[in-house]
């Protein structure tokens, strides 16, 4: 184990985070149990009261495994310096492969878990509570998850090694290794670049026939093609977009563009990415919740904000992404 | 802008309970102080430690002897300097000398011409036998200038004079602020060490991708030969810097859990009258959830204040008064260590590991309590 300030800092914070969960699904679980929402018991009225310190104690839960995902990037960045042959965040990971396992986790948290407070936010505006069954047994899923990724991040930083001789990101992310990031980096720049740009017309022209009609095919394929744009962009991120910032034919790393010497581009183009596919997802799923008469009104005004939302964000995703492959310096010509 | 409205409310209701909440955020903000002292100092140690190490030679080549450093013998540099892919191998004179008369130790250097990356001096360097060059801190525990002599004691305990040709100041006092530059032969001499022999080796290579394989092949032509590359020292440096940070940030954790404590506890004994504010806003119309969006703020405003408030008093502490309270553990034992100011410089990252360290827990420890107070039943309140 390395006691290293960023490392302690994720370990304690995604300690409290997994406690807080727990003490949330035990109250959920109870509630699960002893809901009558047609009783004016006194326990009726206890149990209503605790749906609230649920909701805020999953809302500040998630705000710190959002913040906690971005610092654990920034840490396995910082710590790259400690392994022979890391460069990045790739090789500090590399060094105990567990640490990818915690990254896919943290990814899933986000996407749950956000999932989670719309639901939450739905339900709430609600006047008779529809989803809270389900949405309780979804809070034991997502405590499960949170577990795991506390257990991956603990077991990748107590198995840390700094001796340990690692492969760099120009060795996993190069053209001649193998495995999916290789073949990720293979990929032709120009049928990328197409499939790139394709996709994301075509979801948006998707996303704005959504905001004319209430078609319900229209949400679900809305939902189908953020998702689609979600590892379309991973790929090209690591394809082609990543070349040209920065402004190297090989370099395919997708974490390097954390670093200060890129100006942390990294972080809006991520950010704005998760949101973006996050806010896209949404119409779909919450599609069959319609026919609960209680949440139809609902649910038809927040997936306009949704979509506007998503619009936006995928716009500026695709704008600063593609802002160096135009304007930039670099050519990618000969390729 | 009804988040704004709430913010707003919260603000002045802090503001109504200003003793009470200046109370929260001076403990606050001092857990954050020494928190952020702690890191900002080894931050900058480590910044500074790097920066020095930018200039050191690509490879260094000790012999060991029974397990310890033994001076080198001269044949081993010539056949290194042969090794292809080496651009230089050359010998160094060093050796540390105690100074019984300041109590602390000074690192002595023999040199033939200069040292790469020591040119800011004042003065010239020592050229001919009998002079030397010493470092600003030197030169203030021993009262002494340019043109002034130094008396130093060799391994016979006979003063040899030397008369000082010029003093460092260079723009890292740390590498300089012990050091004493005398002349190779002047070295040799005042230790009494033998010819041909040398403390270590320096090697420079040529293209840094050969650096590990340059020092395979030492090791292999010498196994009583310890390389060490750069990377190595940087690596090493990386690692005592973060552990030692990581070592005191877990000891003064404990300060950081007292204060969740104290944070619970405020936030659970509220007061009759916060009761009766909170119940009338609730008959007035206010929902739970705004209740709770209240509490939110009040964190957050109490958060952020503490954590600014502690972060100026952790610059101050380190980059102004030079950390009196955390140098001795951080940066070792050695006595006569530089008094140097340390280069004002904060990282983001930094601010982000501190505010999550600390934010984080307080936030978790005022969650329930929120809660219980957003609860409460209006009617029962206002017929107390």
């Amino acid at each position: 184990m390395m006691l290293h300030p960023g490392i302690l800092a994720l370990v304690v914070g995604s300690c409290i985070v997994f406690v807080m969960m727990l003490a949330a699904s035990w109250q959920g679980l109870r509630i699960i149990a002893g809901w009558d929402f047609d009783s004016s018991s006194e326990k009726q009225l206890i149990l209503e009261r605790k749906t609230y310190l649920i909701s805020s104690i999953i809302k500040y839960a998630l705000g710190f495994e959002i913040i906690s995902s971005l610092l654990f990037i920034y840490t396995v960045d910082d710590i790259h310096a400690m392994f022979v042959g890391a460069m990045c965040a790739t090789g500090s990971l590399n060094a105990n492969p567990v640490g990818w396992y915690a990254l896919y986790l943290k990814i899933a948290v986000f996407f749950t878990a956000s999932l989670w407070i719309m639901l939450n936010n739905l339900d709430q505006k609600a006047e008779d509570f529809p989803l809270i069954r389900p949405k309780y047994t979804a809070l034991v899923f997502i405590s499960v998850l949170i577990g795991l990724d506390l257990f991956f991040q603990m077991s990748y930083f107590l198995g840390l090694n700094p001796e340990v001789i690692t492969s760099c990101c120009g060795s996993l992310f190069s053209d001649t290794s193998s495995g999916i990031a290789g073949d990720l980096s293979s990929l032709s720049i120009k049928p990328m670049m197409a499939l790139f740009y394709f996709t994301s017309v075509i979801f948006i022209a998707a996303a704005l026939s959504c905001l004319k009609s209430s078609a319900a095919f229209l949400r679900y394929t809305v939902s189908t093609l953020s998702i689609a744009f979600f590892f379309v962009s991973i790929a090209s991120i690591i394809s082609f977009i990543s070349l040209y910032i920065y402004e190297m034919p090989t370099h395919h790393c997708p974490f390097d563009i954390f670093q200060g010497h890129y100006r942390f581009i990294g972080y809006p183009v991520y950010i704005s990415l998760f949101c973006g596919v996050f806010f896209g997802m949404l119409p779909g799923f919450f599609q069959p919740l319609k026919r609960i008469v209680s949440l139809r009104d609902t649910i038809m005004r927040a997936e306009k904000r949704w979509l506007v939302l998503s619009i936006l964000l995928i716009l500026f995703f695709v704008i600063i992404s593609s802002w160096p492959v135009v304007f930039g310096d670099f050519t990618m010509q000969g390729y | 802008m009804r988040h704004l409205k709430i913010l707003e409310y919260a603000l002045s209701s802090l503001f109504r309970r200003k003793y009470r909440n200046l109370s929260i955020v001076a403990v606050y903000a001092l857990t954050i102080g020494i928190l952020a002292s702690i890191l900002f100092l080894t931050h900058s140690l480590k910044t500074e430690a790097t920066y020095l190490l930018h200039d050191a030679p690509e490879l260094i080549v000790q012999k060991i002897s029974a397990g310890r450093h033994d001076l080198i013998p001269s044949e081993y540099t010539e056949k290194i300097s042969t090794i292809p892919g080496v651009g230089s191998a050359e010998p160094r004179y060093w050796g540390y000398y105690y100074d019984s008369l300041t109590h602390s130790n000074y690192t002595l250097i023999g040199i033939d011409d200069t040292i790469p990356g020591l040119s800011l001096l004042e003065g010239k360097m020592p050229s001919v036998s009998g002079e030397c060059a010493v470092g600003a801190g030197v030169g203030h525990a021993r009262i002494a200038g340019t043109g002034d002599t130094i008396t130093l004691f060799n391994s016979k305990d006979t003063p040899v004079v030397f008369h000082i040709a010029g003093v460092f100041r260079s723009e890292s006092n740390i590498l300089t602020n012990d050091l004493i530059v005398m002349g190779e032969k002047d070295f040799l001499h005042f230790f009494e060490l033998p010819a041909g022999r040398s403390t270590d080796i320096t090697v420079s290579v040529n293209n840094p991708n050969e650096i590990a394989t340059i020092a395979g092949k030492i090791k292999k032509l010498y196994p009583d030969t310890r390389p060490i590359t750069k990377s190595e020292i940087i690596r090493t440096y990386d690692a005592v810097f973060n552990w030692r940070s990581g070592m005191m940030l877990t000891i003064f954790s404990s300060a950081l859990i007292a204060f969740c404590i104290l944070a619970w506890d405020k936030a659970t004994g509220i007061s009759a009258e916060e009761k009766h504010e909170i119940g009338i806003l609730k008959a007035i119309g206010w929902d739970t959830a705004d209740i709770l969006e209240l509490k939110f703020w009040e964190g957050i405003v109490i958060s952020l204040t503490s954590l600014l408030v502690g972060l100026i008093a952790a610059f101050i502490h380190v980059f102004f008064l030079n950390a009196p309270i955390l140098t001795p553990v951080i940066k070792g034992w050695s006595v006569l260590f530089p008094d140097f100011r340390l280069t004002p410089y904060i990282d983001i990252y930094q601010i982000f590991v501190l505010a999550f360290l600390t934010v984080t827990p307080y936030v978790a420890s005022t969650i329930i309590p929120s809660w219980k107070t957003a609860i409460t039943d209006p009617e029962n309140v206002m017929r107390n």
